[in-house]
């Protein structure tokens, strides 16, 4: 998958956010590749950025309070960050689409199922009212939903939430997108619900081909479904790596200590879980060292002083650490 | 922990809630969401048993009842031998201070007008229990054995972030010296790196204090983690229970296996290999709960039998209960 031409090359991103205590540094220069057919996974925990950075790509924030302070975003030869609106509508649900968190709140309830299906269809493609029925019947088949002809004129509050994300997918995959941007998409489901949805988006990613952004929490879910992943902390990617390499050989400090706090569903039970003392961090103050140094057991003066860059250490595997995990030398 | 003898704690014995659906100005009731559809166990005093299911299966539903901050529809609860339910109000007040509860979200459980002191301290005033200065050493002392500042006193709520406030909520449990702790979904509403840290304060406390706990989650491996015993409920109903070893090599009700199945976890190389049963459909509605079992109309397995009459919980093996006909 790695000599695979990149679709979507994101370059320094930072964002913020203008509150009344001032600015909240919520993404803080974020680069990552894209490679097509491949499925990034980005793990992080609330206030990580992961969503902001995403959203930032496509200008789905409000702006005030949201500012893009930097950042070019390579998509088709165009950047996205510089496009206007209008520009970026037509990108928007048709080369890119995006799945939110919350099935509830993402569908608009006083629109049938068909017209929000069809809606994408009939702006990006031109498809006429018929033809643009008949695939959003299509496309309610390929994600699993049963007599999907008699439920196109339902309403969302007919569907349960799996199926209403479902219906959310579909959306996403009405204009054959080259990029789908999925912002933790099962975590309001069920587990017995999330491995349906994790089931059809594997399928539909063997049949469409497409590259895929999955952003999450849950790193079981990750485990099961990138090729690769971005780990962030604090507005940061503090590591990438191919997936297995990431599980087997986690190099930076938080990514084990992530690890290590998750208990297993088989295998031996710890007498205790390890966790990582402290609190995450403070996003009102302008990152200038590195961010997990306050909770991090190998910190030591440098991490306090300056913010270490993403730096490969072999494999494609990167990290942002003055500390040598290999080695157990201090940069 | 399962060789030795304990006594059992609570017993729960075929409760229910069921709650009204109502229609019309007269409120005429026209059916009920069950809720709680019948469930029994007991809970031997110092253990931890794990209550699991997804969403809406009414497991937080069974939690407030034991606790008795819903009326039960039908069954009996009883607490070191008393049964909560004959009790009158007074009576049970008086039995308060020995079971508490903490709550999914620290953010709603925690009144935001009110100073952590005050916050804490509150069961203790509702309860007369230690005055003036006492009381404020109290305060102080329950703050620092979770492992919080005592000098947060005069702080509100909004100030501290979720890992704290469900510190908080914790300290307020166990204000009470209580020796039987409902927790409900106490790390849901956290982020990972912080669910151990209150995993952990939770086992501490139940080490130095020899607490009870009934330990309500959709998480299976933290139920792993913390539970001696672990109850799988679908639907209103338990469907499986036995201890966590057991439950988690050899799960015998489909559901249980299903859900197992079912969570991600981990360590890909174990996710590439690793055979999934997935359940189709959604969870029926528990106003209008399949007859029969409960589960028939998910289950891979279910055969006509099924659909007809409700499984009986009964002892596969000696402390492993299952409900199901083809177990």
């Amino acid at each position: 998958m790695s000599t695979q031409a990149s679709i979507l090359q994101v370059e320094n991103i930072s964002t913020r956010f203008r509150t009344q205590d001032g600015y909240v540094h919520a993404v803080n220069g974020i680069s990552f590749d894209l490679k097509k057919g491949e499925l990034l996974g980005v793990v992080g925990e609330s206030g990580s950025g992961k969503s902001v950075t995403m959203m930032s790509l496509l200008k789905l924030l409000p702006m005030p309070p949201a500012e893009i302070v930097s950042g070019t975003a390579k998509f088709e030869d165009q950047d996205l960050i510089q496009l206007d609106t209008n520009q970026l509508r037509k990108i928007r649900g048709g080369k890119i689409g995006f799945i939110f968190q919350d099935p509830m709140t993402s569908l608009n309830p006083v629109l049938t199922i068909g017209y929000q299906l069809a809606e994408p269809m009939r702006e990006h493609l031109g498809f006429s009212r018929r033809k643009a029925r008949k695939r959003s019947a299509e496309l309610l088949e390929l994600v699993g939903i049963p007599m999907a002809d008699s439920r196109l004129n339902d309403y969302p509050h007919q569907f349960s939430g799996g199926m209403r994300q479902r219906v959310m997918i579909a959306i996403a995959l009405a204009c054959d997108p080259k990029v789908l941007i999925a912002d933790e998409p099962t975590t309001a489901l069920d587990v017995t619900i999330q491995a349906q949805i994790l089931d059809i988006v594997k399928r539909l990613r063997k049949e469409l081909g497409m590259a895929i952004i999955w952003i999450t929490h849950d790193l079981g879910v990750v485990a099961g479904m990138a090729d690769r992943v971005a780990v962030m902390y604090g507005g940061f990617i503090v590591e990438e790596a191919p997936v297995n390499e990431l599980y087997a050989n986690p190099k930076h400090p938080y990514t084990q200590g992530l690890l290590k706090t998750l208990p297993n569903l088989e295998g031996d039970r710890a007498k205790r879980l390890e966790s990582i003392g402290g609190q995450p961090p403070d996003l009102h103050q302008e990152p200038k060292s590195c961010p997990f140094a306050p909770r991090c057991s190998k910190a030591f003066e440098r991490c306090l002083q300056e913010n270490p860059s993403l730096i490969n250490r072999g494999k494609n595997h990167k990290v942002a650490c003055w500390w040598n995990s290999d080695s157990g030398e201090k940069v | 922990m399962s060789s030795e003898e304990r006594p059992v704690l609570l017993k729960v014995e075929g409760l229910k809630k069921h709650f009204p659906i109502t229609k019309g100005v007269f409120r005429r009731q026209v059916g009920a969401v069950k809720a709680v559809d019948g469930i029994s166990f007991d809970i031997l005093k110092g253990e931890t048993l794990g209550l699991v299911g997804e969403s809406g299966c009414g497991k937080s539903t069974a939690g407030r009842v034991i606790l008795q901050l819903y009326s039960a529809t039908a069954g009996n609860v009883s607490f070191k031998g008393q049964d909560l339910m004959s009790l009158n109000k007074e009576d049970l007040r008086k039995q308060r201070p020995h079971m508490q509860m903490i709550f999914q979200d620290p953010q709603d459980s925690l009144n935001p007008r009110m100073t952590v002191g005050s916050i804490i301290s509150e069961p203790l005033v509702e309860h007369g229990k230690f005055k003036g200065s006492e009381r404020r050493e109290r305060v102080e002392q329950l703050l620092e054995s979770v492992g919080m500042n005592r000098e947060f006193t005069n702080r509100y709520p909004h100030e501290f972030s979720g890992g704290q406030r469900q510190r908080i909520g914790i300290a307020r449990a166990i204000a009470l010296s209580p020796e039987f702790i409902i927790c409900d979904e106490p790390i849901a509403a956290l982020d990972v790196s912080i669910q151990a840290q209150v995993v952990n304060l939770l086992e501490d406390l139940q080490e130095e204090y020899g607490l009870t706990y009934l330990f309500i989650s959709h998480d299976l491996s933290m139920i792993r983690h913390i539970a001696d015993r672990v109850a799988v409920m679908y639907l209103g109903r338990i469907v499986e229970l036995t201890d966590s070893e057991t439950l988690y090599s050899t799960p015998q009700h489909p559901y249980t296996q299903a859900l197992l199945s079912a969570v991600p976890i981990h360590d890909p190389k174990h996710e590439m290999n690793r055979e999934r049963v997935i359940l189709t459909g959604d969870v029926p509605s528990p106003a209008n709960p399949p007859p029969g079992c409960h589960f028939s109309t998910r289950c891979p397995r279910a055969e006509k039998r099924c659909f007809e009459e409700s499984p009986e919980w009964r002892e596969i093996e000696p402390g492993h209960q299952v409900a199901c006909h083809l177990v």
